[in-house]
């Protein structure tokens, strides 16, 4: 019984220890100023612990970041944070959440996390479908006039 | 013979006649409808003027000018609007009233007699899209204002007003919608993609009735303010569906009918035949979804501040970059592989000019599935400002409906990207399916037109790819 518990006891350390080396930890610092942040694209892996810390170079802004909904905002001498398990798959925007003046709607940046399946996914679907419609049409022609000439 | 069908299970010639319905009967012959439409909407563009006009300079997110205009209208307009019910803006736009007022001597009743006005015709050789290309692809290169300053948006759509009024005061009918407003040209194109049809039922009765009170109108209602001639009209591209020949048709032989989306993409006929205009409004459709996504959703700063004119020198660039790309870019690449595809077809009797202009209808779907996708990335992030501005139209504080102070929240962000890909492979779909039947009727054998067909293809697969980097990829 005591054998069995140490066993546990030890798999489980190991499980903790190896979940805790695949996420690494990224930190981000990025600049924002009417209506521009940089970087403008950050790139993580799937399972990263990030660390955004927003800078304001001009007013007040905010980063909000799509599909995570989290957010922070800062102004000039006072730095926002967030952090956040990149648990997400693909491209996400990240976008102004506090308004900074008229193009504020249309200050964003990309975040994304690797591997971007959502995007790779599309392409093989569209070349499925692209490639199975030319299959379609030629065989089905093909019937059509062998039955013609029948 | 066997019929066509859309993906083997639409038959391109099923129709569903909404006015059999009496209700629907009723409301499309009454005087009344549109017109109240029409009004409703006027005031709610007079709101949009105030509000432009008071909002000024001022970050455009919180005016209910840009928000409705930009963010709630194109979306409807994209959405719904052109893809389901066609023309349908055309039916409730209030843009052209002072001049059907002024013209029509009233709004309400018909009256008798000649209309007010010099009712000059429109030149011949500019009665197509021409106009309507440069003015439409002139109004994005101040993109960058219309869409934020509310002020600019005041000066924008009190220009359109007044230039309506101003041609309706010169020109017959509606010449302004036909030939002018920048925004009827892709609703036209566009619109051959819709759901939605206004036809002639049956082709006897038009014939042996004369005159044709559809075109020179009756007491009932107006001749066409389309100048169409609603009796043997076969596509939507030029009919705003006001309606008047429901209402003056004795026979009540005039149809709204439900269509397989697509259907006048196939129609090439000798008084609607496909050409290089709408060939044209095609390419800069695409072209500025492009540039758009690039400068609204992309995250590059050198766009924006070119856009937004930040120096004359990076604006001016921006103008010439953004007219290039639209006017010989785009459509230079197109010309390739229409060339391709007349090399690979071995027809040498084709002109190169007809395997360019046919094949460029197959971006109809493809350009109004990028604009939905397009406006997908608008509306589901910044559609919450609407609720502030319902209640708090003109910035004054107020709160009319409770929802002044309602936090910017931005919904479905995580499906986003997912919801732009599906709708992209939507409409790659059908210009597939319909690019192919076009290629049939380009080339006379059937061998042809499947060989003739693979760089269009080719094209078509590789602008949906190009498209679902920028929606989705890095």
């Amino acid at each position: 019984m005591k054998y069995r518990a140490f066993v546990l006891t030890i798999l489980c350390i190991l499980f903790s220890a190896g979940t805790a080396l695949a996420r690494s930890e990224k930190l981000f610092e990025v600049k924002a100023k009417k209506f521009v942040y940089t970087p403008n694209v950050i790139k993580v892996d799937k399972g990263d612990l990030v660390r955004i810390r927003l800078i304001s170079e001009d007013v007040t802004h905010g980063l909000f970041v799509d599909g995570y909904n989290v957010q922070t905002s800062a102004y000039p001498g006072q730095d926002g944070s967030i952090t956040f398990v990149a648990d997400k798959a693909g491209r996400f925007t990240f976008r102004c959440s506090v308004t900074c003046g008229e193009f504020h709607p249309y200050m964003t940046g990309y975040l994304v996390v690797a591997p971007n399946s959502r995007f790779w996914g599309y392409v093989i679907l569209t070349l499925v479908i692209g490639l199975g419609s030319i299959a379609f049409v030629f065989a089905k022609n093909r019937k059509e006039q062998e039955d013609g000439k029948g | 013979m066997e019929k066509d069908k859309l993906f083997g299970l639409i038959d391109l010639d099923a129709r569903i006649e909404l006015t059999r319905f009496k209700p629907i009967r009723w409301l499309l012959k009454s005087r009344w409808f549109p017109l109240l439409l029409i009004l409703f909407n006027l005031a709610v563009f007079m709101v949009i003027l105030i509000a432009g006009f008071v909002g000024g300079y001022s970050a455009g997110n919180y005016n209910f000018g840009i928000m409705v205009v930009w963010i709630l209208w194109w979306v409807l307009l994209m959405f719904m609007l052109v893809p389901v019910f066609a023309r349908a803006w055309c039916l409730m736009c209030p843009f052209p009233v002072f001049g059907d007022w002024f013209q029509r001597r009233g709004l309400f009743q018909v009256k008798p007699g000649n209309p007010n006005g010099l009712n000059i015709k429109w030149p011949k050789s500019l009665k197509n899209m021409w106009v309507m290309n440069f003015l439409f692809l002139g109004t994005t290169f101040f993109s960058g204002f219309f869409t934020v300053r509310p002020f600019a948006t005041f000066i924008l759509l009190g220009g359109i007003i007044m230039v309506a009024f101003l041609v309706g005061l010169i020109f017959e009918k509606r010449t302004f919608c036909l030939y002018l407003c920048p925004v009827s040209g892709f609703q036209g194109l566009y619109s051959q993609f819709g759901m939605t049809e206004i036809r002639r039922k049956d082709f006897e009765i038009c014939k042996k009735h004369i005159p044709k009170t559809c075109f020179v109108g009756n007491e009932k209602g107006h001749g066409c303010p389309w100048l169409l001639t609603p009796f043997d009209f076969k596509k939507n591209t030029y009919c705003g569906m006001c309606l008047e020949c429901f209402k003056t048709c004795p026979y009540d032989n005039m149809a709204l009918n439900l269509r397989p989306p697509g259907v006048d993409l196939l129609a090439d006929t000798k008084r609607e035949p496909r050409g290089l205009d709408e060939a044209w409004k095609a390419f800069i459709m695409l072209g500025i979804a492009i540039v758009f996504f690039l400068a609204f959703q992309g995250p590059w700063g050198f766009i924006k501040d070119a856009v937004r004119a930040t120096t004359l020198s990076s604006f001016l660039a921006y103008i010439f970059a953004h007219t290039v790309f639209n006017l010989l870019l785009i459509p230079g690449i197109f010309l390739v592989f229409a060339a391709l595809s007349k090399l690979f077809s071995g027809n040498k009797e084709v002109p190169l000019k007809k395997v360019f202009v046919n094949f460029a209808y197959t971006l109809v779907p493809m350009g109004l599935g990028v604009w939905i996708g397009f406006s997908l990335g608008i509306i589901l992030p910044n559609g919450s400002y609407l609720l502030h501005i319902i209640s708090d139209p003109f910035g004054w504080g107020w709160n009319l409906f409770g929802t002044a102070h309602f936090p910017w929240t931005p919904v479905f962000t995580y499906p986003l990207g997912y919801l732009q890909g599906v709708v992209l492979l939507i409409f790659y779909i059908f210009s597939l399916a319909y690019g192919f039947r076009i290629s049939k009727q380009t080339y006379p054998e059937l061998n042809q037109a499947k060989r003739g067909w693979l760089p269009i293809f080719s094209f078509l697969t590789l602008i949906t790819l190009v498209f679902l980097w920028l929606f989705l990829g890095t």
